[in-house]
């Protein structure tokens, strides 16, 4: 009774406090939506011409997320698949933990190993531009979402595996075909959730895309050129006069930023559901794993990524 | 003999008296304790380093603390109460000043273009820089270099030398909005340091061989053409309290007007100015 009382407590003052961060970001971020002469929601960023546009960071965030992710996608299923192959055991256990370690490294030091190995490569090798550019910091978000989505995908392919296994060697299954044939067509709904959290998690980080995507506020017309994220753009602009029309920009991208993440949880949320309502009590079983995994995973993130975080709220 | 004697004598006489008489500045810290935090303008930052270097080495009570952010943070930051000292590259803006700051301007320093040392252009003139900026000048053989495309660099929104720059070398013209942006001083110049076909601008105190400042309508950007006003593209560096200084920070302000702090100055690239 007492422990049921202080859950419904505590879930209260988390509900208040997420519902007290989309109203004091709103409420900031009102005379920017209701002034019909603000510049914010326009394509052109000129400070010194008095023009405060976001939405070519907007167009940005979602740019560098989508790169992140179809680059990172395939290779994530390939370890996911190649982890799940009896043959290669022994190797699969070293990828595992790889991946956990891959998860813990601070992003700044993939910005900084970038920002003197990756940028004059991509500058030399392909003589467009200074290398401070979308395909920079998209390979490095590629890195950094991999795990993300490599644990999610085996979280829900290993015992699925697991308890297959024995029945697809009675029928004369090799490991490869379960691998193809039924684990990975079983695994729709975890792949989608590891592509909607990879996505979400390339979006909201800061740093990569501050130190690497060269900042220009800019629509990009290929992946050379320089774009400005909107995490980005609030880490550059936080600085200037309190109250400058750069500054109440700001609150803008926060609240589209927090609007993004939103809808992103929402749709896991709802692929989720959606399974559970159409498959047996097994799945719903693996899939509650898998969610458990998820949430370990978003708060290990969250708790080493707290200064983007920060930023972004 | 005697007389080495007596030179030896002397020679000693005057090394125990020379450390006292160059240490006199930095002894007002004597029996004091406290921390001084500053914040802001990254171009101060060398100035302050070596300032902080010289007080806690005297007195080890007192600490000082220094942080960058821009200029924007600076008055921000002071404002608030946050730090004692807040520093900006630019005057404050009225809605800084409002909240009672009060500006002590001690160095005078030029914002110059930089380029990287392998950029055989030797100089520039003020209408191929804005030109450049604006995206009409793309390639370097256009103004006497080799034919490669020319990357842009420019500051961030809150930067104080962007503030100058865009005000006084491209009387506001706009600058295109393909430019990258890098948040400080020191990102500038590693940036430029190691990308060939890099334009950007610094503060004159942050130049050294790992970049290369081109002259400016035949005018190379010198401390000397900064003071003289030959060189047209200067601002002065402030320090900024929330009212009248007191105690610690009021003795820090002194020192940095101190001929030590004039010293200081100078070593960093930048020419004292004293209290007005």
């Amino acid at each position: 009774m007492m422990a049921e009382r202080l859950q419904q407590i505590c879930s209260a003052v988390v509900l208040i406090l997420i519902l007290a961060l989309f109203g004091f970001l709103f409420w900031f971020a009102l005379p920017v939506f209701i002034n019909p002469n603000s510049s914010t929601f326009s394509l052109a960023w000129q400070p010194e011409q008095g023009q405060f546009g976001i939405l070519s960071m907007l167009a940005a965030s979602c740019l560098l997320g989508l790169v992140a992710l179809i680059i990172a996608l395939p290779v994530a299923l390939g370890v996911c698949g190649f982890c799940q192959l009896e043959q290669y055991k022994k190797y699969s256990v070293w990828i595992r933990r790889l991946i956990r370690f891959m998860a813990g490294i601070p992003t700044v030091v993939y910005g900084i190993a970038a920002v003197f190995l990756l940028v004059p490569f991509i500058r030399e090798t392909f003589n467009q531009g200074s290398g401070f550019s979308l395909l920079a910091a998209s390979l490095m978000l590629v890195l950094l979402i991999l795990p993300v989505m490599v644990m999610v995908l085996d979280a829900y392919c290993q015992p699925l595996t697991a308890r297959l296994s024995q029945t697809a060697a009675s029928m004369g299954f090799t490991s490869p075909q379960l691998l193809f044939h039924v684990t990975l067509p079983a695994a729709k709904p975890a792949i989608c959730s590891a592509a909607l959290l990879g996505f979400s998690r390339a979006i909201g980080d800061t740093l990569l895309p501050l130190m690497l995507a060269g900042n220009a506020p800019q629509l990009a017309s290929s992946l050379f050129d320089s774009v400005r994220a909107l995490t980005a753009h609030i880490g550059l602009v936080i600085a200037t006069e309190h109250g400058s029309a750069e500054y109440n920009s700001l609150f803008a991208a926060g609240f589209l930023l927090l609007c993004i993440n939103l809808f992103i949880t929402l749709s896991v949320r709802k692929l989720g559901q959606s399974q559970q309502q159409g498959a047996g009590k097994k799945v719903r079983s693996d899939l509650a794993l898998a969610t458990t995994q998820v949430t370990n995973v978003n708060t290990s993130i969250n708790t080493q990524s707290c200064s983007d975080n920060r930023q972004t709220t | 003999m005697r007389t080495k004697l007596t030179l030896a004598g002397l020679l000693a006489c005057s090394l125990s008296v020379l450390p006292t008489a160059f240490a006199a500045d930095v002894d007002v810290f004597n029996g004091q304790s406290g921390t001084i935090n500053i914040a802001g303008g990254t171009a101060h930052i060398p100035v302050m380093k070596q300032a902080a270097k010289s007080i806690m080495k005297s007195n080890h009570q007192v600490r000082v603390t220094i942080a960058g952010g821009g200029s924007g943070v600076g008055a921000k930051q002071v404002a608030k109460g946050l730090v004692d000292i807040g520093n900006t590259g630019r005057p404050l803006k009225p809605g800084e000043a409002k909240h009672g700051l009060v500006s002590f301007p001690f160095a005078i320093d030029g914002v110059a273009i930089i380029v990287n040392p392998h950029n055989p252009v030797q100089g520039l003139t003020q209408k191929q820089v804005s030109d450049i900026y604006a995206g009409i000048i793309t390639n370097w053989q256009q103004v006497g270099g080799e034919n490669r495309d020319i990357n842009l660099f420019t500051r961030d929104e809150a930067s104080g030398t962007r503030s100058v720059f865009v005000k006084k070398l491209l009387h506001k013209s706009p600058v295109i909005n393909s430019a990258n942006v890098v948040p400080s001083n020191g990102a500038m110049k590693t940036a430029i340091a190691r990308d060939p076909g890099a334009i950007g601008y610094s503060s004159v105190g942050y130049i050294d061989n790992t970049v290369k400042a081109p002259m400016l309508d035949k005018v190379k950007p010198t401390n000397e053409a900064c003071a003289s006003g030959e060189y047209p593209v200067v601002r002065k560096l402030y320090m900024n309290t929330k009212g009248e200084p007191q105690g610690l920070t009021r003795k820090f302000i002194d020192y940095i007007y101190s001929a030590d702090g004039a010293k200081f100055i100078q070593e960093s690239g930048y020419i004292p100015v004293s209290k007005s």
